[in-house]
């Protein structure tokens, strides 16, 4: 038996298929989970990330909409720009597992005033960035760059 | 009613418009300072709706535009609209519910647009005849470009532009590509095809209906991740796929082809009979029965009949376009008999000897 939500676009949908109507539908039981990304991270939220459990346990509310982690949860969507930075952390576990990357690339929008930082928070976000290179090296046994980064790390939390 | 009437995405003169009927790309933003859709209030999404909208007069892009204020338009008007796909169903208010989203509005310029308080915002789209997914990007890229300086957007150093979602953060891209694959679909190859996308990180889903259930055969291929990525990076990749998509095909044809002319054929003969003749045509048989047609006009085993005509139809024969061309209304009980007709005269030459 499959249980396939499909999040696509707007759309939120659950089939319950047995494998047979599911194959004939194109649906590989390990291919839906990369095909329903959202699907997979909201299940994921409850078991799987500790960050998230962890920050909706504190039930933090963003200070310029108010919303929780919980209505994210329940929603699936983020309640304004700055829930963005509110739930970051969490965020960035939930932004790895959809797009394989935490770091946008592709074009920079020159704000007129872009979300400015403070020292603090430009420290944080270094750290997490480093925190991120750290795992991966780890997970693709790249051990002289994860001693490295190790150090790096070191240094920033010392700082 | 409507500018466009001509659809200029659907024209059939853009590359490989054979076996690709349109490309869209969708930028998603959203302002600074105003909440996203579900924790933002009537009088915020007026200020965004007016914001966006005195922006976008002194845009060179969509300076000639019209505004749609869906919240304000007719049942009508928000159907048509829906039935182009300018705007989602549940932005027209079409779900049961019938409710439209106060200050939902619709900024249509040519082969481009913006919808407005959405999910996000602003989604930027910009539409292309055929396979042209840089030719569609650059159009939306530049609506981007003349937002961007004139309305301040939320964009993160580390997550990029901000969305509602995130499944679409980071470059806020989606470019889909809408592929007709009958003989994909006729070999059962269709299922493996699209098992491999998903594996290689693009999504599908049918124009009208779900999976391989697709109607008219007709699938909608876009990338699902939109950061890490650069755009150029992303619209390459699909890109690629859409052309390994699109040799498979060729190939699917070919086996067709050789294993099954007559069957073939006679598939392609009962569909043109079908709107040659029938009496009453529901929106989906006619779906089914183009795509019958379009692989005939492909393969060659129909006289040319212009493809522009066909992909119209996918248009024009939805419920609100037939109302709309015979004056009568949506719920009308003759519809089926209209659509008929109307089909049945655009196909009366076709094929006499
Ligand atoms: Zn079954
Ligand atoms: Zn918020």
């Amino acid at each position: 038996m499959v249980h396939l939500t499909q999040v696509i676009g707007e759309d939120v949908s659950t089939m319950h298929l047995c494998s047979k109507c599911a194959a004939e539908r194109g649906i590989e039981t390990e291919v839906a989970v990369s095909h329903t990304p959202l699907g997979a991270f909201l299940a994921a939220m409850g078991t799987g990330s500790p960050g998230m459990a962890a920050a909706a346990a504190t039930g933090e509310a963003c200070p310029q909409c108010g919303a929780t982690l919980d209505d994210f949860r329940a929603s699936g969507r983020l309640g304004c720009s700055d829930c963005w930075v509110t739930f970051e952390r969490p965020l960035r576990d939930l932004v790895r597992r959809a797009h394989g990357a935490t770091k946008h690339t592709g074009k920079r929008y020159e704000a007129i005033d872009t979300l400015t930082l403070s020292a603090t928070e430009q420290r944080e976000r270094d750290q997490m960035e480093l925190e991120e290179q750290l795992r991966l090296a780890v997970a693709s046994e790249h051990f002289e760059r994860a001693a490295e980064l190790r150090d790096q790390l070191r240094v920033l939390r010392s700082a | 009613m409507i500018p466009d009437g001509d659809m200029p995405w659907l024209d059939a003169t853009g590359p490989d418009s054979a076996l690709v009927l349109s490309t869209r790309v969708r930028l998603a933003r959203n302002l600074k300072g105003h909440p996203y859709w579900g924790r933002n209030s009537p009088e915020d999404r007026e200020m965004i709706a007016a914001e966006l909208a005195d922006a976008a007069r002194t845009m060179p892009s969509l300076g000639n535009a019209t505004m749609y204020r869906l919240d304000a338009v007719s049942l009508a008007t928000r159907r048509w609209l829906a039935e182009r796909q300018l705007v989602s169903r549940d932005l027209a208010g079409l779900d049961p519910s019938g409710h439209v989203r106060s200050a939902a509005a619709l900024l249509l310029g040519r082969g481009a647009g913006a919808v407005i308080n959405e999910e996000d915002h602003l989604r930027l789209q910009g539409l292309r005849s055929g396979f042209a997914l840089d030719a569609a990007y650059d159009v939306t890229e530049r609506m981007d470009r003349e937002f961007g300086v004139r309305v301040s957007f939320a964009f993160h150093p580390s997550f990029g532009y901000l969305t509602a979602c995130p499944t679409n953060v980071g470059t806020g891209l989606r470019a889909s590509v809408l592929i007709h694959l009958p003989a994909l679909v006729l070999t059962t190859e269709i299922t493996k095809v699209l098992a491999s996308l998903a594996q290689v990180g693009l999504t599908y889903r049918g124009l009208f209906g779900e999976g391989s259930e697709a109607l008219g055969h007709l699938f909608q291929l876009s990338n699902q991740v939109t950061l890490g990525k650069t755009e150029a990076e992303l619209l390459e990749h699909l890109g690629r796929m859409v052309r390994q998509v699109m040799d498979y095909e060729h190939r699917a044809r070919e086996v067709l082809r050789q294993t099954a002319a007559v069957a073939l054929e006679d598939r392609v003969w009962r569909a043109m009979a079908t709107l040659q003749h029938a009496r009453l045509l529901s929106f989906e048989e006619v779906v089914n029965v183009l795509s019958g047609v379009r692989l005939g006009v492909t393969t060659r085993v129909l006289p040319d009949y212009p493809l522009a005509t066909l992909n119209r139809l996918l248009v024009l024969a939805q419920t609100a376009h037939v109302a709309q061309s015979f004056g009568v209304r949506c719920d009308a009980e003759s519809i089926p008999e209209l659509r008929a007709t109307m089909v049945r005269r655009m196909f009366e030459e076709v094929g006499r000897p």
